[in-house]
């Protein structure tokens, strides 16, 4: 029998002929390796949301091998000195062990909470980016209704996460998660009373929030963000306005090679960041905080950021309470309309922002070019009132610690929060939309008379100008130049952008490449060569 | 619109045929992504091969990759052998985590930028245009799938059979309910079961003995244990009082001064409460009416409570009225006397509901 001659080299191109035979995948995987994708670094938020969300599965799964929810009695004797001896329910006697006695399970406990804190503010900058640009405009409205149904998924996933060690500051949040439950009217104590198994704390609670947040929501969440990311790829990403983008086009980068190794170094460089916070900064501490037991708590119980607003608005309504004579008589209690009813308020503006704004602005077409924000002043200044009232609510959520920080009173802070809730986001919006027209104006300027080049002439009849560098040839113009209709882009208003201080040269210490090497390879299109830029200046030369 | 019309013309372009002789590889690669509407209008490689700027990059990339190599070993070696069980004090176990952090950190950030130096410097940029595929509408495909769709209705024949539909509805309805009721039929859980949201660890054993006020650790409390401005948390004196079981329960023993207790003992008995202090001492409820935290920070001077959750302030002296805040309730005082063996009892149960409020809360 003769022996066939293996050949290495070939191998992998028979595999792929083998594959392609059963699949026929060659020309799908084609189209996926050539779609063209849009670059700005204000796309990359919703990726860090995403990496981090990664890095949220990889270490919860860690965490899950060493975690008991149960909220059953157990005196401790693990390592941590202090509090051995302490009886404690076993969920928070698997995190001390977490955190001590498993080699490595602070680390992971840690970039585990990073994470979460990660993932939820590049979704609300991610959001942010989406409000103000107007990427949320036809036919991207679903993907912007799921977006804000993942900051409260999210929400309810850290609420859960940071309540299973049922240490004493996640307890108390706890109990006030019930008590925000008792709070609604006719239902809320048989729904409490359901959730938590009786009274509350009851001894069912961590097991309950356990499977919560590692099936139930996690499964939402995945679910949720394929979708999204489904959507971006069906959709295709929207682009700035520029030289050759349209409305009918993508101009970018091909997803592979380049945009894809892009994505997966930043994936790298978000892990990494995680794992150096994971490491250097200390985040919930909760050997320090005891076992939740009902009566302790301590002044600055914080929640993690993303409550905070809600904290905040609890603490900033007025006592206000709705008796009920009915029979025996009936309470809406004031702690309802901050904590349900404000979210409930927040969920439905938010989910249903892009069909209010169409249909305020009659507006029915697709759009896939981003505005910026200065050129829809209305928009961006309903943002900026959104987002100073979110902030406001925020710092509120902290007012104990300013007031004691900063030696104000205590009951001072909460009627600045109270009085800035209601003023502030006015004023917001006012000079937002002062500042948008001061920028469109100013860019229109620039187009109709050029860049200001800092150089005053005078005149024979002794009066100085200042020399403006047009952005146009001239064409006939009565003043001399054309002038230039704005595109929706970037107007460059400093020499420098119009090349005044010739080609920057890249490089920390000494120059990485010479500026004036213009590449050519065989097998590449001609690249025609930089075109010279002529120097603009007073007329001195420049050695 | 000039893309479109470009559009257009490629789609009346004849395909390269990607056998022909003499193509390079770019070659091909542009002809699979013109067949993808896609036009790479721009090429051009950042470095010139073998340049010094090249080989500067190259051992840019090359030290990255092998400083993650580094760091990772030294993950390796610390996570074996540094010494990591809690100490109490100083030890070397309170870098173990930092450690940790700062080399997997730099093995990450390592592969991360190397891999972005690679892609981004030393791979030609390019600028591509792909066609969106958008406003054209295809009508045709609409109708299409429109009329395959009701064709299906037609072909159940709904309209002709209405009964099917109505039965099938009828039918299906339960089976939905079956789907939810296990549940909530198994979460389900009353809450006013043993009337247990209007009664706390204090209400009288089933003898009419009242209970008593404990300490933390179990002990019963003599008047003279609270100094004159001072107060205590106590707890009712029964098995598992002095715990979550009894969640509702705690409470804040307060020895007031003489006119404080005066001023306090009117309002008492302003609103029918008059013989719930005993001598100058009054037991409020600690979890507050407002969330449910305990409100425990007593202050001396003002004789005022304040809730360190959402800062609601209640002045003792005034049937724990709510002062400032969110709190829209008093916290319910706990008619106490001393028994004979001189130990602080509860006559009865708090008279208010205690903790968060509620709807049906009378």
């Amino acid at each position: 029998m003769k022996r066939r001659k293996f050949d290495l080299a070939a191998t992998p191109g028979k595999a792929a002929v083998g594959v392609d035979d059963r699949f026929q995948v060659a020309t799908p995987l084609r189209r996926l390796l050539n779609k063209v994708f849009p670059d700005h670094w204000s796309f990359l938020l919703g990726e860090i949301a995403l990496f981090s969300f990664v890095v949220l599965l990889l270490t919860g799964v860690f965490l899950t091998f060493f975690f008991e929810p149960a909220m059953t009695e157990v005196v401790y004797d693990g390592s941590y000195a202090p509090l051995q001896g302490t009886p404690m329910s076993a969920a928070y006697a698997s995190s001390l062990d977490i955190s001590f006695d498993v080699r490595g399970g602070l680390v992971m406990r840690q970039m585990h909470h990073w994470s979460a804190l990660l993932f939820m503010a590049a979704i609300v900058v991610h959001m942010l980016r989406v409000f103000f640009t107007g990427a949320f405009r036809k036919p991207r409205e679903t993907n912007w209704i799921i977006g804000s149904l993942l900051f409260w998924v999210g929400f309810l996933a850290g609420f859960t996460g940071y309540s299973l060690p049922d240490d004493g500051l996640s307890g108390t949040g706890l109990r006030i998660a019930s008590a925000i439950m008792l709070s609604i009217p006719v239902i809320g104590s048989w729904l409490t009373s359901s959730i938590f198994g009786g009274e509350f704390p009851g001894t069912i609670i961590i097991s309950r929030f356990f499977i919560a947040h590692v099936l139930l929501i996690p499964a939402l969440l995945v679910a949720l963000i394929s979708v999204h990311l489904g959507l971006v790829f069906k959709q295709k990403h929207t682009q700035w306005p520029g030289p050759g983008r349209t409305n009918a086009n993508v101009v970018g980068e091909r997803f592979f090679p380049r945009y894809a190794i892009k994505q997966g170094g930043f994936f790298m460089v978000v892990f990494g960041v995680i794992a150096l916070m994971g490491g250097l900064f200390q985040i919930n501490p909760i050997w320090l905080f005891g076992p939740y037991e009902a009566w302790v708590v301590s002044a600055a119980s914080q929640p993690d950021w993303y409550v905070m607003f809600l904290d905040g608005s609890t603490r900033l309504m007025p006592a206000w309470e709705i008796p009920i004579p009915i029979g025996d008589g009936y309470v809406i209690p004031p702690l309802f309309w901050p904590t349900v009813v404000l979210p409930g308020i927040l969920v439905g503006l938010s989910t249903m922002y892009p069909f209010l704004e169409a249909r305020h602005l009659k507006d029915r077409k697709s759009h896939n070019l981003l505005q910026r924000p200065r050129d829809v002043p209305a928009r961006t200044a309903v943002g900026a009132m959104a987002v100073s009232f979110y902030v406001v609510l925020t710092l509120s959520g902290a007012n104990d610690v300013i007031a004691d920080k900063f030696q104000i009173s205590l009951n001072a802070m909460t009627w600045a929060g109270r009085i800035g809730l209601l003023a502030v986001p006015p004023l917001a919006y006012y000079i937002t939309y002062r500042l948008c027209l001061g920028l469109q104006q100013h860019d229109r300027e620039v187009l109709a008379h050029g860049v200001e080049t800092g150089i005053i002439r005078r005149l024979p009849d002794g009066r100085f100008v200042e020399v403006h560098q047009p952005l146009s040839s001239a064409n006939g113009h009565a003043d001399g130049h054309g002038e230039l209709e704005y595109v929706g882009w970037v107007v460059p208003k400093k020499m420098n952008r119009l090349g005044a201080l010739g080609p920057a040269v890249r490089g920390f210490f000494y120059p990485i490449e010479k500026p004036v090497e213009a590449p050519v390879s065989p097998g590449h299109p001609p690249v025609e060569a930089r075109p010279e830029r002529e120097e603009i200046g007073s007329g001195e030369s420049r050695r | 619109m000039s893309t479109h019309t470009e559009h257009q013309a490629q789609q009346g372009r004849e395909p390269l045929d990607v056998n022909t002789p003499g193509l390079s590889r770019f070659d091909i690669v542009r002809e699979g992504a013109r067949r993808d509407d896609i036009e790479i209008v721009h090429y051009e490689p950042q470095v010139v091969a073998g340049s010094k700027a090249e080989r500067r990059l190259v051992r840019l990339v090359a030290g990255l990759f092998l400083l993650t190599g580094l760091a990772a070993t030294v993950f390796l070696v610390v996570y074996i052998w540094w010494p990591w069980q809690y100490e109490p004090g100083r030890g070397g176990d309170k870098f173990y985590t930092p450690l940790l952090g700062v080399t997997m950190g730099l093995a990450l950030l390592g592969i991360g930028f190397g891999i972005l130096t690679w892609g981004k410097k030393l791979m030609p940029k390019e600028v591509s245009i792909q066609d969106r595929h958008e406003g054209a509408v295809d009508e045709e495909g609409r109708t299409i799938t429109g009329q395959t769709m009701l064709y299906v209705s037609d072909e159940l024949g709904l309209k002709r059979r209405p009964l099917l539909g109505i039965s099938l509805l009828a039918g299906l309805a339960p089976v939905a309910a079956v789907a939810a009721a296990p549940l909530v039929g198994g979460l389900i859980s009353q809450p006013h079961k043993n009337n247990q949201m209007f009664t706390t660890g204090f209400a009288p054993a089933e003898g009419g003995e009242r209970i008593r006020l404990v300490r933390e650790d179990g002990r019963p409390v003599r008047p003279a244990d609270i100094s004159s401005g001072g107060q205590l948390t106590v707890f009712p004196g029964i098995e598992h009082g002095v715990s979550n079981r009894h969640a509702d329960s705690p409470t804040l023993l307060i020895h007031l001064r003489d006119s404080d207790a005066q001023e306090s003992r009117r309002a008492n008995e302003k609103i029918g409460h008059g013989d719930y202090m005993w001598g100058n001492y009054a037991a409020f409820s600690k979890i507050c009416t407002h969330a449910g935290c305990p409100a425990s920070l007593f202050e001396q001077q003002t004789n005022r409570l304040l809730c360190p959750c959402h800062q609601s302030q209640f002045l003792i002296t005034d049937n724990a009225k709510p002062v400032f805040g969110p709190a829209s309730r008093r916290l319910p005082q706990l008619p106490i006397e001393v028994d004979s063996e001189g130990f602080f009892v509860a006559k009865s149960d708090y008279t208010e509901t205690v903790g968060p409020d509620f709807w049906e809360r009378p």
